[in-house]
């Protein structure tokens, strides 16, 4: 009886579901903007007919989704978000080391990212720190032009200055830790604290200056330039400024997540992620950021790396735990609480 | 003999063990392929009984044993003190036992030493099904059928089986979630104890810092929290009853209209009423502007703060004040202000002495919701903050920002909560044990008093420009939907609504190609089918607390009103801790969203009910029961009918809510439960206000469609009073 029952079921099984179990499914945390994810997804399924069930969240969403659900993991990939969070991660022991045959293919930083996760992560695009400016509104207040980090100190800026604050936002803090490796840190807190008498307000959220700029709200938004691209984009007479100094970036990574229930389709998906013709797609999708591929072209309005001055980041430093959590305290205690 | 309740619950129990699949599906609850795939002889579908019997899950046979026992009681006297023994004896074990296996064996294999002996090599579970949740509720009436005989409520089985039901879902979707999260704040990041830290992080300057006051610096967000929630409670209840007053006792003309305005704030998806400010207020709102040129000022950035939040949630939550006391106002007696007017009072004595003093409960629980709404608010504080943190925006940072501190978290939401608390005891004190009842069964035929003149030009001065910054806020969020960007580049365009919701001919019928369609029918569906539930328990709630008394009522009170008090981030992320692993395994199911929506706005059906019961009379439901009706015939019957505005507001506002939240909602949507919000969050996060703002206006339009049906099927409460005017008394009796 007992067995009967199983055979007709397994019959059943196979004839219903079969063909399409054949070819796999998998979840994919997906962390940039919608139109990029949606189009990863639909490239993946077009070419190995894996489905994909993907859910989009910011990354610091991601990162606590995942880690609240490490006793049962129910994702698979994470791709896409800025590289803190994956090395946090990584750090934990929430994702999984995997070493793609393309890692060789990649950028110099893309491995870097890789070898500071202890495999767990790779780096699939960059894009640079700097600020952007309403045109308008520096004609209309007879400002300068702002050129550098200095300029931004200066006392005609006052009130015109927003930046996101590092305790709530990637951006922000990644801002911190680039004045820290630039200046070196006695000097960082003094550029921050005099830059605190420019700030008009510290929002919550990574990419909200370069909007509040493109609305006209305040007239320099301190953001990562590719968001201040898409705001131009769109039609805002914003300018992208790559400071004169020097910046740091971000490294937009790529993690399995530990456990991953479909690890074989996870490994597909993170190696298709990694191919030269597959990141070349991003202009499409309005993601204006630096392939991680050496063979990807970048889109044409990218900010172009080689003429930004970028410092040489240290992510396995300035990406732990212990160091992020000193030097927000210090931020906190030193620079915000200062009256205005 | 058994009585009937108890044995079709006993039906139920054994009827679910042995033919209900025990687990839960992966196919989704509503999904019958267990039937045909296997079923008894599949180890994922098979019932209890078989499960035991071929799939080795011997730990589930004493289930077996609790739920035989109560068949002992066959042939005893009904509600005889043995049988009530018995029967507590037989559900408190089985619920005891089944929790017990629950969380000793799961997905990865038995953790409790005490149960390995039952568990063979490799034995593992999932989370519980439709079996194990039908058993599980079996035995917790098992324990209320024994409780009430044992004289729990007086004996009443339906109360005492009430009584149990909401406690026992109160304690599995608010407290095991919400304790799940706050003991993490007394652990360290690593997950080790650390009471220091704790302590540490309760008196950060962070959060109680005073610098503002002695000049620079600012205030800590535990302040600015307070500041800002007794103000919004202040003017939300105010506004509110101007604009109750102004429906129910003046001859104003557009009361429909003003109705429909007064609904719209919150039928308004998150973040648009604070664009919509920014927009006319903001540095380079169109308002702002005209004024600073007007009078040759340089134009300022005052809307970011204090002052925005303010405004933005006065705007959102009045409406929920006006729900509440539009049917206090409308319950309160024509007949005791008649007698102080016979009195020889004058209209204003009267009014301060008598109706404002009546409408007491109904002012409380408004300001009682506004407080905690602004408390809890995340949206408006986001967009409009400036650089004034409240506890919500950092408890949501303090999880999802530059680093992961869900101590930090936790030791926020704890402040928070005790906020709750302490203005909950301020209500109960203020309202103190004063009987508000002014809907008897008596004759009660008296005419609504109409309002003080002077009282009158106030409210008429207060309501008609807040109705019309609100008409003017909502043409400008339907005309962003139109306009190539809005507040930028006004060109006329329909690509934002082409791109949400295009509908396309295609080979086989019509294909819903926009990409806003999925996330919508997934909204529609979660809204629709959480709102019934979030009444009715809502409402059953109110009907214990006002009507039964029992021992620890108090308790049972608060415990209800915990989870709308809790920030939506910390609910989000206790939810996933808590029910991501068996026994409930709900993450990433369309279910998770229904509960979470059903336990986050039940205490708007509670409040609303108890401010609408408390002025129901006693003698109603007296009369009913000395008629020798039940008292479940007296609910349905007498208390029900009466309740219509409440259950309106409790189905509109969860209805409305389930559309419009956000934080929580974040961390519990999946890739097949997307819902509306987090999918407008993600545009206006990357800038694409037009199609964000699109949707949000389909969403009003759908909101105010669904409102109106609500209303219709609800209909109008009836009290017999009077009408003043001979056109709308035929209106009445039609």
């Amino acid at each position: 009886m007992k067995n009967t029952l199983r055979l007709g079921a397994a019959a059943i099984a196979i004839l219903v579901a079969g063909p399409a179990f054949a070819a796999g499914k998998m979840t994919l945390y997906c962390s940039p903007q919608e139109e990029w994810c949606q189009l990863m997804v639909t490239e993946f399924e077009k070419e190995t007919g894996i489905k994909v069930a993907m859910t989009r969240k910011s990354s610091g969403e991601t990162f606590a989704q995942i880690k609240a659900e490490a006793s049962n993991p129910k994702g698979d990939v994470w791709w896409g978000g800025t590289g803190d969070p994956h090395l946090q991660a990584a750090e934990e022991g929430l994702t999984e080391a995997y070493t793609s045959e393309h890692l060789d293919e990649l950028h110099d930083w893309a491995q870097r990212q890789h070898a500071a996760a202890d495999k767990k992560s790779v780096g699939i695009y960059a894009g640079a720190l700097g600020f952007g400016y309403n045109e308008e509104l520096l004609k209309k207040h007879g400002l300068p032009e702002p050129r550098c980090w200095s300029d931004l100190i200066k006392p005609e800026f006052r009130g015109e200055v927003q930046m996101a604050n590092p305790n709530s936002s990637g951006t922000a803090y990644t801002m911190l830790a680039t004045m820290v490796q630039l200046m070196g840190e006695d000097e960082a807190f003094d550029y921050l604290k005099a830059l605190h008498q420019n700030i008009n307000q510290y929002t919550k959220s990574g990419s909200a200056p370069i909007k509040a700029a493109a609305q006209g709200e305040t007239t320099v938004g301190i953001v990562f330039q590719h968001d201040a691209v898409t705001m131009r984009v769109t039609g805002a007479p914003i300018k992208v400024v790559s400071p004169c100094e020097g910046t740091g970036y971000e490294i937009g990574s790529m993690s399995i997540i530990k456990g991953a229930r479909n690890l074989e389709e996870a490994k597909k998906f993170y190696d298709f992620a990694l191919r030269p013709d597959i990141q070349t797609m991003a202009a499409q999708a309005k993601a204006y950021q630096v392939p991680s591929n050496k063979q990807a072209t970048p889109p044409p309005e990218a900010p172009d790396f080689d003429e930004i001055k970028l410092i040489d980041y240290d992510f396995k430093k300035y990406g732990s735990s212990d160091e992020r959590q000193r030097l927000l305290k210090k931020w906190d205690e030193e620079v915000a609480a200062q009256p205005r | 003999m058994l009585n009937r309740p108890l044995a079709a619950w006993l039906a139920a129990g054994w009827a679910a063990a042995l033919l209900l699949p025990w687990y839960m599906l992966d196919d989704g609850l509503f999904s019958f392929v267990w039937l045909t795939e296997g079923y008894a002889g599949d180890r994922d579908y098979a019932p209890a009984l078989f499960q035991v019997l071929w799939h080795e899950r011997y730990w589930l046979a004493p289930l077996g044993l609790f739920l035989a026992l109560p068949l002992l009681a066959v042939g005893r006297p009904d509600n005889g003190r043995g049988t009530g023994m018995l029967l507590v004896a037989a559900g408190a074990g089985g619920l005891f036992w089944l929790l017990l296996q629950g969380f000793g064996i799961d997905h990865r294999g038995v953790s409790l030493a005490l149960l390995e002996p039952l568990v063979p090599e490799g034995g593992r579970q999932y989370g519980m099904g439709w079996g194990a949740s039908l058993v599980a509720l079996a035995f917790l009436f098992f324990i209320t059928q024994g409780l009430a005989a044992h004289g729990l409520a007086r004996g009443d089985v339906f109360v005492a089986g009430s009584i149990g039901l909401v406690v026992a879902l109160v304690a599995a979707f608010i407290f095991f979630p919400v304790l799940t999260i706050l003991s993490s704040a007394l652990r360290d990041n690593q997950g080790a104890l650390a009471p220091f830290l704790f302590l540490d992080k309760l008196f950060d300057g962070r959060i109680w810092g005073t610098a503002c006051l002695t000049g620079g610096g600012r205030c800590g967000s535990a302040w600015n929290s307070l500041i800002l929630a007794v103000l919004t409670g202040l003017s939300t209840t105010l506004l509110g009853l101007a604009f109750a007053l102004v429906v129910t006792r003046t001859g104003f003309r557009a009361k429909r209209m003003l109705r429909t305005l007064t609904v719209l704030p919150i039928i308004t998806p998150p973040f648009v009423i604070g664009l919509a400010i920014i927009l006319l207020f903001g540095r380079s709102g169109a308002v702002t502007q005209f004024v600073a040129d007007l009078l040759g000022l340089d134009a300022g950035r005052w809307v970011y703060g204090l002052p925005g939040i303010l405004f933005a949630q006065t705007l959102a939550f009045t409406p929920i004040a006006f729900l509440v006391l539009i049917g206090v106002v409308e319950g309160v007696s024509p007949s005791m202000e008649e007698a102080a007017q016979t009195l020889r009072a004058d209209a204003w004595t009267t009014f301060t002495t008598v109706s404002l003093p009546l409408m007491r409960p109904g002012l409380a629980n408004a300001f009682l919701l506004g407080f905690i709404e602004s408390l809890a608010d995340f949206g408006n504080p986001l967009v409009l903050g400036g650089s004034y943190d409240v506890l919500a925006t950092d408890i949501f940072f303090a999880i999802v920002g530059a680093q992961y501190d869900q101590g930090r978290a936790a030791v926020l939401a704890i402040v928070l909560l005790s906020f709750t608390l302490m203005a909950f005891w301020a209500q109960q004190r203020w309202l103190g044990r004063r009987s508000y009842a002014t809907v008897s069964g008596k004759g009660d035929s008296g005419l609504p008093l109409q309002l003080p003149p002077a009282l009158r030009r106030l409210c008429y001065v207060v309501v008609i420009p807040w109705a019309a910054l609100t008409a003017v806020i909502y043409l400008m969020i339907l005309f962003g939907g139109f306009v190539e960007f809005w507040g930028r580049d006004h060109t006329l365009t329909l690509r934002h609504y082409i791109h949400a919701f295009s509908v396309v001919e295609g080979e086989h019928g019509l294909v819903w190609s926009g990409a806003a369609w999925n996330s919508f029918w997934t909204t529609l569906q979660i809204a629709a089918i959480s709102a019934v539930p979030t009444a009715a328990l809502g409402l059953l709630t109110a009907w214990l607390l006002v009507r039964q008394s029992f021992g620890f009522k108090r308790a049972f009170e608060f415990g209800t009103m915990l989870s709308f008090a809790i920030p939506g981030t910390i609910i989000g992320v206790s939810y996933i801790l808590a029910f991501n692993v068996p026994p409930l395994e709900l993450t990433g199911t369309g279910i998770i969203l229904v509960i979470s929506f059903v336990f986050r706005n039940m205490p708007v059906g509670v409040r609303a009910g108890i401010a609408t019961m408390s002025q129901l009379d006693r003698s109603l439901d007296e009369a009913s029961l000395t008629l020798r009706a039940n008292s479940f015939t007296t609910v349905r019957k007498v208390i029900l009918p009466l309740l219509r505005p409440a259950i309106l507001a409790a189905l509109v506002y969860s209805f409305v809510r389930a559309m419009t939240a956000i934080s929580a909602v974040v961390f519990l949507v999946s890739a097949n439960y997307e819902m509306a919000t987090t999918y407008i969050l993600g545009r206006v996060e990357n800038g694409d206000y037009g199609l964000a703002i699109a949707y949000c206006s389909v969403l009003i339009l759908v909101m105010l469609a669904a409102i109106g049906l609500m209303q219709w099927v609800v209909g109008h409460r009836r009290l017999g009073r009077r009408a003043p005017s001979v056109a709308s008394a035929a209106e009445q009796t039609s």
